[in-house]
């Protein structure tokens, strides 16, 4: 194992974050600060507590979801996706580094940066609204499972795309609708039956119900449910990055 | 001598169908410089990014310092540094970054004795705290040769080093890579210009169309160039060479209307004056002679060109 490579790539990977601190971590914590602002202290005082929780701190967990998703996706993707459009990437695959070092690294690096972000609006969230935190270690283990899984669904998406639009394509038309119609925003038990049964099919409600469950105690979705389905996809995204290792697809002719 | 790299039977038939390499065996001597000459689409860039890892070959194999490039892919990889033809560098990295970063990719530390050595000796260390955006492009090629000597491999592969860049820093480059070998680096450069493999290589090979058709020392090449021809045009037409010209190296030519006359440059005596002063003693007339050279590039071009 090439531990020094590992690291190298990391830091080299948080130093490009750390180059783009505006865009990469004050831009998503302040979005999401302007939905605490107005479902939570504007609209929220108006619309009734959802099972025994104030509209505002109901969607936390949502939130910070919304960020997760998105953000270790976009994040993963372009952090492959730039060497290979730049052309630096030969260096890394001339170097003594095998395929797991590669992912080991750059996944890292994404889903730490998400975990972090994911982390920071948890604390401003404490400022607008009251939070508790129930199941403190499931919090933690469905924070670090998802940004790990995103990071590698965005590996992949980094992987395949030839070109800028193909980047952007997954995280804008299809993480952001799945995020917000997999219940950030409400509960899917208020949805009439049929479109409960619709959003069963959409993976987000699992996370998002999970995630919220270990902060508040209440599930659209057993936990367990919720933990299985993570690995689920987390199985998916390793099955896939397996495959490209093994075919070198898009990195290797 | 045991080859630094050696090369066997090497194939790339890409997925388009397009075969690239067939069959290609060639072994590199330690500490030599080797130029591989050809056409754009010959095949050079694609057996140098299988020997370095970034393509996978059909078939045949490849080893560096007796490691095989699959199997023992670490040990091989360490010992190859590979400068490709573009210019790629992350834009907003300082030089001495890009520098750390390649020894780390190679499991380094980042020695800044090292790395001011090999950044000197390419007269980059002023700019180490530059932006690599803010470089010129002979600035970036020669960040790109350090960073591929940043782990101290013990071959270095230049792919086209001096394709678009003025004379002035070709020459420049020449002196950089005769500079390195005298260091002990074995280097494979490929390029089009003939002339950078006559000034540079100690051996030379010609790569069509996927297939090596020649390898040869610089200086056995050179010998070749060495010969130099005469041609006579004739008054007269003549059926065979005369007796008494016999004792020259000559031949008809053009149905018996041109005598052509070759004669080695080196040679203490080329032998025209004494050939002219039997041709007047013949009675032999001519009312234009030419000379010519077969030159590195006469020879290239034949080579290249489509032959069954």
């Amino acid at each position: 194992m090439n531990l020094t490579a590992v690291s190298t790539i990391y830091a080299f990977e948080m130093r490009r974050t750390l180059r783009s601190l505006m865009q990469s971590v004050v831009s998503p914590v302040l979005s999401t600060a302007l939905y605490f602002v107005v479902f939570g202290a504007a609209i929220g005082s108006r619309i009734p507590q959802i099972e025994g929780v104030s509209f505002g701190a109901f969607i936390v967990p949502g939130l910070i979801m919304l960020t997760l998703l998105t953000q270790s996706v976009s994040n993963a993707s372009f952090g492959i996706y730039f060497p290979r459009f730049l052309g630096t990437i030969f260096e890394v695959l001339s170097a003594p580094v095998s395929f797991l070092e590669i992912v080991i690294a750059y996944v890292g690096a994404a889903a730490t940066k998400s975990i972090v972000l994911g982390l920071i609006i948890l604390a401003t969230a404490t400022l607008f609204v009251p939070i508790r935190i129930e199941h403190p270690l499931f919090m933690i283990l469905f924070l670090v499972l998802t940004s790990v899984t995103f990071s590698l669904l965005g590996f992949i998406i980094g992987i395949w795309a030839d070109n800028f639009e193909q980047l952007q394509f997954v995280p804008l038309l299809v993480v952001t609708p799945l995020t917000f119609l997999g219940g950030s925003f409400y509960s899917i038990t208020m949805l009439p039956p049929f479109w409960q049964t619709v959003s069963l099919f959409n993976p987000v409600v699992y996370l998002v119900s999970g995630f919220r469950w270990s902060f508040y105690g209440q599930a659209d979705v057993n936990v367990y449910l919720s933990l299985a389905m993570t690995l689920l996809f987390l199985g998916i995204c390793l099955a896939i990055t397996w495959w490209i290792f093994k075919t070198g697809y898009r990195l290797k002719t | 001598m045991q080859p630094i790299v050696s090369i066997a039977n090497l194939s790339k038939t890409y997925a388009s169908g397009f075969e690239a390499l067939k069959g290609v065996d060639l072994d590199i001597r330690p500490g030599e410089i080797f130029a591989l000459l050809g056409p754009n689409g010959a095949g050079k860039t694609t057996l140098i990014s299988i020997v370095c890892g970034l393509v996978t070959a059909t078939a045949g194999s490849v080893s560096i310092g007796g490691n095989d490039i699959i199997k023992a892919y670490r040990k091989a990889r360490q010992l190859v540094g590979l400068v490709p033809q573009e210019l790629t560098t992350e834009p907003f990295e300082t030089v001495i970054a890009a520098m750390r970063l390649s020894r780390g990719l190679f499991g380094l530390k980042p020695d800044p004795e090292k790395i001011e050595t090999i950044l000197r000796q390419l007269s980059l260390w002023d700019k180490k705290g530059a932006k690599t955006v803010t470089l010129s492009g002979g600035m970036k090629r020669r960040l790109m040769i350090a960073k591929a000597l940043a782990h101290e491999p013990r071959v270095l592969f230049l792919d086209e080093p001096t394709a678009g860049v003025d004379v002035e820093l070709r020459r420049d480059m020449w002196d950089l890579v005769r500079g390195l070998r005298d260091t002990g680096v074995t280097i494979i450069l490929t390029t089009h210009y003939i002339e950078e493999a006559e000034q540079m290589a100690d051996r030379v090979g010609v790569i069509r169309k996927g297939e090596l058709i020649l390898v040869e020392d610089k200086a056995e090449l050179m010998h070749k160039l060495g010969k130099k021809q005469v041609s006579l045009h004739l008054n007269q037409r003549l059926d065979a060479v005369p007796p008494a010209l016999m004792k020259h190296d000559l031949e008809l030519a053009q149905d018996g209307c041109e005598l052509i006359y070759t004669y080695d440059t080196n040679a203490d005596r080329t032998g025209i004056t004494a050939l002219l002063t039997d041709l007047s003693e013949a009675g032999i007339r001519f009312h234009d002679l030419q000379t010519q050279k077969s030159t590195l590039e006469d020879i290239f071009v034949s080579l290249v060109s489509e032959r069954p």
